[in-house]
């Protein structure tokens, strides 16, 4: 028995399905442009992500040169710092990080690893790119317009966002919101086809309990966007009106110099409400795309299968579900009943335990594995420690009394930096070290790699390790500058320098990265079908890249899960999921 | 199999009945609900993810209703007609209503009528579907243009608070959008089982793929959410 690889089978049920009808491009533009291959929208996704994630990071640098050194850069005033911060925080959150797992890594992987041709609605799959990338140039229009983008800050919370006196309440805030339509109605068509093609276009033998932990880490989480979504989606439209129709849906009574406004009798409340109806549940739509691939990254990089994979995908669930009763823990100082308060904290520590259980079995499935320090697994361990120490600063925000004093401090920026900004990050840099070859057919300069990840990884904690004393201190979150109106001791504002410096180390880091990727493009080393000897489908394609329709003749058959890694008895170290057990059976069972 | 099965939702293996089938479905590859095509299955999902759209809208409308101060105006006034001198409350809504639900009628009979591969009378019961949803329309932009005139805006009315007109052109209006997009696929899709696009598998315009009498079916599904959304509007605007 001992000898039998998990979940093995000799055989597959026959197919339901016939072939996907697909398209063949009949053109240059066909292919490449207005492609309807998965695989080419996941890279048209990734581009414009990270092109933006770029604008995202320069904006941060100016947010670190106020921080770090104020009153020394006079081109930052106080109205376009909120404007940097505010399009820091929208970019990475929304245009960054959401479309890149989703969009960019879901549409990659989902089909190659569930074993379909491609996904069930190309032309919508397609859309759903064009109307993103249209969100976007609609998002960095907003930095032309007079009066510039907003800097209601990424929350948008009314009635500031569009009353005058926050910068961008002109133009700014009508593209934000304009943009956020868009990009949901995009996400919508991609979120659909993520959803349908894991129900129902599996492969022979693919079942969901034999998917890899990326497709249901971006499978729930694009449930998740797509039952999220419409609360920022309404809270979007009803703003939209408060600004352009005059409306009265979030504003209250407003006295302005004197004069009454012609608003009354709103609730900026429900704005809150509404936000993180949508805004935490988002915080896991970024995370669970991450455990997932996360998951992947350690087993093949330790060859070891990973620990307690129902649990893992039990768990994903279970955050997923818990994540949509916990919202107002955003909202602890908005005036809500205590009750509520102690309800949202109960919810909210009750989700450290699917998530301690996924840690765990991270260690378990590392403990006295093979690890190999490739450069992807340094980022999967970089995410790890990361996310354990973000999680941990996250148990005192959730409890009420704890996080009241703390609300609106450097603090909460460096938690949420920790736990959603550095190790989803550090993931898709993993991920896109550990997929890149596949996508390209070169491996990325694991020298240039490890370079990167030390300087990002140590550099990223030298900025948000010290950033949770400073908010201790008391240094407030989203002030221009504090020096008139409080008083921070010598050493806050030596640590807020000396984090400006981490900042712009790590930031030219990243140019070693981009250089990486562009430069390996025609010097990489050739990498073969299956560089990292991974068991998964999308290392199993007769063609690197990757054809359209991925699989040439035949559709690939699964017979075990996803991670027979070190099975005793079988040649190699690793079983590929479309081998049948027999021909890795040493000893007849 | 052919190309043409691809998308067919035909039971391939005996089904179980009862929590037993369901586990089997979910446990099983391929597909975990074994009778639905990918499209009927991206409906579905769809309206899933709409139905959170509508019930935020209609949540939002009724926390600004409770929240504001001023007094709400009251619906079986604002909404009444006068019809011979009588002050009739809700009777442009309950015929809008009645219009709408029966154009579900009409829906169900195509989507029956497709399925016996009846070309004509598919067509037909489109059409008429499509006509009582344009009519509705119609009803909808006299009921808003005698409100305009009696002076309700978004951001005020005559009655009382501010959020009413607010709250019902947004919600009518988002709804009557909905309705509005279903009428003109409806007319597309008749076009289409009139021209014979669904016998003859031709590929369609933009996404090349075969046509299929279940398009009807999946356009029904959409068509019956708009109408059952406009039970809950109707009972939480206009009865409350």
């Amino acid at each position: 028995m001992a000898n039998i690889p998990h979940d093995a089978t000799n055989t597959a049920p026959p197919a339901e399905l016939g072939e996907m009808e697909l398209y063949h491009p009949k053109s240059w533009w066909t292919k490449y442009v207005f492609s309807q291959d998965a695989k080419i929208i996941a890279i048209q996704y990734a581009v414009t992500a990270l092109a933006i994630g770029f604008v995202a990071l320069v904006l941060s640098w100016l947010i670190r040169l106020q921080l770090g050194f104020p009153n020394t850069f006079t081109f930052i005033d106080a109205e376009r710092y909120y404007q940097f911060i505010t399009m820091h925080g929208m970019i990475m959150v929304v245009y960054l990080l959401t479309a890149l797992f989703l969009g960019g890594f879901g549409n990659y992987l989902i089909p190659l690893m569930v074993g379909a041709r491609d996904m069930v609605f190309p032309y919508a799959n397609m859309l759903s790119y064009w109307i993103y990338l249209l969100a976007v140039l609609v998002l960095v229009a907003s930095f032309f317009v007079p009066g510039g983008p907003t800097g209601a800050g990424w929350t948008l919370y009314p009635p500031q966002a569009i009353t005058s006196g926050t910068p961008g309440d002109e133009g700014g805030i009508i593209l934000m919101l304009v943009s956020l339509i868009l990009f949901i109605i995009g996400f919508t068509m991609g979120g659909l086809n993520y959803t349908v093609t894991v129900l129902q276009a599996r492969t022979r033998g693919m079942t969901l309990m034999r998917m890899p932990l990326t497709v249901w880490g971006i499978f729930v989480a694009t449930i998740m966007a797509l039952l999220a979504f419409p609360a920022l989606f309404v809270a979007a439209v009803m703003m939209l009106f408060d600004k352009l129709l005059g409306t009265s849906f979030f504003m209250p009574t407003l006295v302005e110099f004197g004069e009454q406004l012609s608003y009354g009798g709103g609730s900026p409340i429900l704005f809150q409400h509404l936000f993180w109806f949508f805004g935490h549940p988002e915080v896991y739509i970024v995370a669970l795309p991450a455990f997932g691939i996360v998951s992947d990254l350690i087993s093949t990089h330790a060859r070891r299968n990973i620990f307690g994979y129902r649990m893992m995908v039990w768990a994903i669930v279970i955050i997923g579900a818990l994540s949509f009763v916990v919202w107002a823990h955003h909202m602890y100082v908005s005036g809500m009943h205590p009750y509520f308060g102690f309800w949202f904290a109960t919810t909210t520590l009750i989700i450290a335990v699917p998530t301690a259980i996924k840690v765990y079995n991270w260690v378990l499935t590392l403990w006295r594995a093979d690890i190999h320090f490739t450069t992807p697994m340094l980022f999967a361990l970089g995410f790890i420690v990361t996310f354990v120490n973000g999680g941990l600063s996250g148990l005192f925000l959730g409890n009420v009394v704890v996080d009241v004093p703390l609300s609106d401090t450097m603090f909460v920026v460096a938690h949420f930096h920790m736990v959603m900004g550095i190790a989803p990050i550090l993931v898709i840099y993993g991920a896109i070290y550990h997929w890149y070859p596949k996508v390209t057919g070169r491996m990325l300069s694991e020298a240039l790699g490890k370079f990167h990840f030390w300087v990002t990884f140590v550099g990223a904690y030298l900025i948000f390790f010290p950033m949770h004393y400073v908010g201790l201190m008391g240094a407030p979150r989203r002030y221009f500058e504090t020096s008139d109106i409080m008083v921070l001791p010598d050493s806050a504002i030596t640590l807020n320098a000396f984090m400006s410096i981490a900042a712009f180390v790590v930031g030219f880091a990243q140019m070693v990265f981009i250089f990486n990727v562009v430069w390996s493009l025609k010097n990489g080393k050739e990498a073969g079908g299956n560089p990292w000897r991974a068991t998964t489908l999308e290392w199993q394609t007769p063609k690197t890249p990757p054809e359209h329709g991925n699989w040439g003749k035949e559709l690939p058959i699964v017979y075990r899960w996803a991670y027979d890694y070190s099975v005793p008895g079988a040649p190699e170290d690793f079983v590929p999921q479309n081998q049948p057990a027999a021909a890795t059976q040493g000893a007849p069972s | 199999m052919s190309e043409a099965t691809a998308n067919e939702n035909k039971p391939v293996q005996t089904l179980e009945p009862g929590l037993k089938g369901v586990v089997a479905d979910w446990a099983s590859d391929q597909r975990s609900f074994k009778t639905a095509s990918w499209g009927k299955a991206m409906m579905w999902i769809f309206l899933v993810s709409d139905t959170f759209v509508f019930g935020i809208f209609l949540l939002s409308y009724m926390t600004t209703r409770i929240s504001t101060p001023v007094a709400w105006p009251d619906p079986s006034h604002v909404f009444g007609l006068h019809v011979f001198g009588v002050e009739v409350p809700l009777l442009l809504i309950a015929i809008m209503t009645f219009v709408l639900i029966t154009s579900s009628g009409t829906m169900a009979m195509a989507v029956n009528f497709g399925y016996r591969r009846d070309k004509a009378k598919t067509t037909l019961m489109l059409l008429v579907t499509a006509l009582f949803g344009a009519t509705f329309v119609g009803m909808q932009i006299f009921e808003w243009t005698k409100l305009i005139q009696e002076g309700v805006r978004p951001w005020g009315n005559p009655f009382g608070a501010e959020q009413f007109g607010a709250s019902f052109f947004m919600i009518t209006g988002f709804h009557g959008t909905h309705v509005t997009i279903g009428v003109i696929f409806l007319l597309i899709v008749a076009r289409k089982v009139w021209r014979g696009d669904f016998d003859n598998g031709r590929p369609g315009f933009f996404t090349a793929r075969k046509g299929r009498y279940e398009v009807v079916e999946i356009m029904g599904l959409y068509w019956h959410f708009v109408d059952l959304v406009w039970v809950f509007i109707f009972a939480f605007f206009y009865l409350w």
